[in-house]
């Protein structure tokens, strides 16, 4: 089959079907066989607003939402008048006639209008099965056969509705279809149905099973977007797996909890966004000083402050490598892809429970809340499980037991209370080497000094084991983009455009933030050429991280902090523009405004 | 304050309070009524007859959240105001231990009231004692949310304005299924509410009041003040929540020492846990089957 990439879109208000349309049409693609990316572009409100939501179809995986739209579904009339300048050229817009009597002119598109009256038998005409008539134009547009469509009706209906609903959306879905046959140009693009169907989710789920593939066996949120949907995969699915989901008073609470857990024993996990993670901040540095392994999820939105609860950034770096007073040994890590949010869970659970320290996790709603379609057979449920060096059993030291016993690794063997022969106290307060508080003996420097020495060298291990950034892409290019966590895809998309456009790129990107290898991380840098960092903050928080911690300063710049997620083209225009003036920060400007 | 040495003491026979004194000697004011408290603490874990393994004792800061290391059990020593959230997350991870989460006043009424109402509300299986002596003692005397109107302290010393929360309304009110007042001078009645709250099987409260004697004016005399006022709460039917309600409110002179509210009636929230039906979640397996994550991949297809 040719190459394609093609971006279908669905616009409306919130309460429309948005999500309905765009899950079915995701979903039917990925029964079909076909690569998709989606992303909504939404508002902190229930009803009311206006959602876009883009599904991106590519012969090619794919790990962002694309540069373009071909097709849009516009479920009203806002939709039509904001987006229809959106539209690529050779692309369609498929509206109902009873919403939008006139639409402006575009002689480069084809516009489908429909009637939804004349489609459907709705007696009561709420147009609820609207999104219904248009998906199914959109998919006999692009080929797809209707039974797919059907099938996915009466999955996402026959319980939920019943029976008449889901006879009345099929008999709407074949007239809709018909009329589609009848009035409207195809694509030239037709996917055909590739021989194996593909698993959909979303950055959230995938992190909430990389979880229970860990063994996360206590689950604690506090609802805060865009991290709720980890809460929201765990709460029915926990019984059945073996997990304990408990909701809490407060994000205090929610780690507090974690850190109960898991000191009795349990593979315990929370997620938050920023401003929940502010409050646990205190929390994260008593597991650092009790030396209990926890992992805390950070799904980013704008900030500062309730800043924007439905957009995406990655400016909580700064919040969450400063994360509580002191200094203790933590691990950062900033998953690339959705993919890569589920492996990342078991291999952070097994460097805290080595390292007995916090493990935070930095993504953003760029991730979290994206779908892609992926292969089966690519979910590892068995990953390694390693717990460190864990007594749960009584007799596994000779003599005494010294929770915090110091050692050269800095990991002290850790017993789980219920243990026979162990019995000790931790503290929150600096302590001895067998928990007891140096400030009873008038706060002994040298204890201090040695404790404190002890902690810290766990970050050496740590350190070791983090696997350096590698550079993908030809070494001797001439431009070298550096990037961190979520925007993998879009810049490894740009370095494509690049190349081709005959600008030779490369690629250095950040997946584990904290600690880093100075000197493994230099090699790696010292192989760059005019370096270009991309993220998407105002200050360039990565960019002065990296500065802090090797020296290393880039050519230019590259961010963005509208709240809405980079496209690829974003970023290749602005190495363009930065290699061709004497600015060295470039601020994409957002086409697309929902 | 001097620490022993560390040493192996397993348990021969049937264990007495000797056997939970903990390795390090308290450093309290001497005089305070937290020792009294520890005391019949270790009292009341000698009589459930258990290992020292078996417990683990949970606090936030202050000097009555100092406790943990003065008795030998597992102990943890957490944040100023966050012990009952840490003590949620162990026993929903090892429900057979035995959970005893101590702290004062300042610590559970004032930073970490939140947690104080959301624990109760929930009915979690564990036991709290608050040793409440109506002060910031660690922070050197001043006013907290059970200082009484009019109390001159170092944050106060114009007079206290503010009205003192009522510990045992409030937990009553708040869902605790135990609640209970005693004094620290009261040890044989406070070891044997503390022994019965352990027993109990739901969230159990023992507001103590347990006087400072280094930040109250009175000093020593704080004792006689006390002991003036106590009485023994009688004919009271602690299945009665209004009952036990207008107890709790009552004003005057006298201040009442006994179970305020006993319910049974209520299952506990880790008992409502279908997930510990299996065992505690610290002991089972990782991670889930093949067959589990295959069922997970074929909803999302």
């Amino acid at each position: 089959m040719a190459k394609y990439d093609f971006a279908i879109a669905v616009g409306g208000a919130p309460g429309q079907g948005i999500e309905t349309a765009g899950k079915s049409i995701s979903q039917i693609c990925a029964r079909y066989g076909l690569n998709v990316f989606t992303y909504t572009a939404y508002q902190s409100l229930i009803r009311g607003g206006h959602s876009f939501l883009t599904i991106r179809i590519s012969s090619e995986p794919i790990a962002n939402h694309g540069d373009k739209i071909d097709l849009i579904i516009a479920l009203d009339r806002n939709s039509v008048e904001k987006h229809l300048p959106h539209v690529a050229p050779g692309g369609a817009l498929i509206y109902n006639t009873e919403h939008v009597r006139e639409v402006p002119e575009r002689d480069d598109i084809q516009l489908c209008p429909i009637s939804y009256k004349e489609l459907t038998n709705d007696p009561d005409r709420k147009a609820t099965m609207l999104n219904t008539c248009m998906s199914s134009v959109a998919l006999k547009l692009v080929g797809i056969e209707l039974d797919v469509l059907e099938e996915i009706i009466v999955l996402a209906l026959l319980k939920r509705k019943g029976q008449a609903v889901v006879d009345a959306n099929i008999a709407a879905a074949r007239a809709s279809y018909d009329y589609a046959a009848e009035h409207f140009t195809p694509f030239d693009v037709q996917f055909e149905k590739q021989d194996t169907p593909l698993a959909f989710g979303s950055g959230n789920t995938l992190m909430a099973m990389g979880g229970a593939a860990a063994g996360v066996k206590f689950y604690a949120a506090y609802p805060m977007s865009p991290s709720t949907g980890i809460l929201h995969w765990m709460a029915p699915n926990a019984r059945d797996l073996g997990i304990i989901v408990r909701q809490c008073e407060d994000e205090i609470s929610v780690v507090n909890m974690v850190i109960g857990a898991a000191h009795a024993g349990a593979r315990a996990m929370c997620a938050t966004s920023g401003g929940g993670f502010a409050l646990m901040s205190e929390a994260i540095g008593s597991a650092g000083m009790m030396e209990i392994p926890i992992v805390v999820v950070n799904v980013q939105r704008g900030g500062p402050s309730t800043g924007l609860p439905t957009k995406t950034e990655q400016g909580d770096l700064w919040q969450v490598l400063g994360a509580s007073q002191g200094d203790f040994p933590k691990i950062v890590v900033s998953p690339t892809s959705i993919m890569d949010g589920f492996n990342t869970i078991p291999e952070i659970f097994n460097l805290v429970d080595k390292f007995q320290c916090p493990g935070m996790v930095l993504t953003d709603l760029s991730l979290a809340e994206g779908h892609t379609t992926f292969v089966p057979d690519s979910i590892n449920w068995q990953p390694e499980i390693d717990r460190g060096e864990l007594i749960s059993e009584p007799g596994q030291i000779d003599g005494e037991y010294l929770r915090y016993q110091i050692t050269d690794s800095g990991i002290s063997p850790r017993a789980i209370p219920g243990t026979p022969g162990h019995v000790h106290v931790v503290a929150t307060d600096d302590h001895d080497e067998d928990g007891g508080l140096i400030s009873d003996e008038f706060t002994n420097p040298h204890k201090r000094r040695d404790i404190m020495e002890k902690r810290q060298r766990k970050m050496e291990g740590i350190a070791e084991l983090l696997p350096p950034p590698t550079l993908e892409g030809p070494e001797d290019a001439e431009v070298t983009l550096i990037g961190w966590g979520s925007t993998h895809g879009v810049i490894s998309e740009a370095v494509q455009q690049l190349t081709e456009a005959g600008i030779s790129t490369n690629h250095i990107h950040f997946k584990w933030l904290y600690p880093l290898d100075e000197d493994a991380v230099n090699e790696v840098l010292s192989k760059s050429a005019h370096a270009i960092i991309v993220e998407c903050n105002y200050t360039g928080q990565f960019a002065r991280f990296l500065r802090g911690e090797t020296g290393f300063k880039a050519d230019g710049h590259i961010r963005k902090y509208d709240g809405e997620p980079f496209m690829p083209h974003h970023v290749a225009d602005g190495v363009r523009e930065l290699l061709n003036s004497k600015t060295d920060l470039y601020v994409p400007y957002q086409e697309i405004v929902v | 304050m001097a620490r022993r040495a560390r040493r192996e003491r397993p348990i021969q026979g049937a264990p007495t309070a000797r056997d939970f004194k903990g390795d390090v000697n308290p450093d309290w004011c001497p005089g305070c009524g937290d020792f009294s408290v520890l005391n019949a603490l270790q009292n009341a874990y000698a009589k459930l007859g258990r290992g020292n393994h078996d417990h683990l004792t949970v606090s936030g800061i202050g000097c009555s959240s100092n406790l943990p290391g003065y008795v030998r059990t597992y102990g943890m020593h957490t944040l100023h105001g966050r012990a009952l959230a840490v003590a949620t997350g162990a026993k929903f991870a090892n429900h057979e231990l035995n959970v005893v989460v101590t702290g004062g006043d300042g610590d559970g009424y004032g930073i970490g009231g939140n947690h104080f109402i959301h624990t109760m509300r929930k009915n979690i299986d564990l036991l709290y004692i608050v040793m409440n002596n109506e002060t910031y003692g660690l922070t050197v005397g001043q006013a907290s949310p059970t200082t009484i109107v009019g109390e001159q302290t170092k944050s106060t010393p114009f007079g206290n304005l503010e009205t003192p929360l009522n510990p045992v309304a409030m937990a009553i009110v708040s869902g605790a299924t135990y609640v209970a007042r005693a004094f620290s001078s009261e040890g044989k009645q406070l070891a044997e509410l503390m022994y019965n709250g352990m027993q109990h099987k739901g969230f159990a409260f023992i507001d103590v009041i347990s006087p400072c004697v280094t930040w109250k004016k009175e000093k020593m005399e704080i004792f006689d003040y006390w002991k003036e006022r106590v009485q023994f709460l009688e004919n009271h039917d602690t299945s009665d929540r209004a009952a036990a309600l207008a107890q709790a409110v009552k004003t005057g002179h006298e201040t009442q020492l006994g179970l305020f509210y006993h319910d049974t009636s209520r299952q506990s929230l880790n008992d409502m846990e279908p997930v510990l039906e299996n065992g505690p979640i610290a002991h089972q397996p990782l991670g889930i089957s093949q067959e589990q994550g295959d069922a997970i991949i074929q909803r999302m297809m």
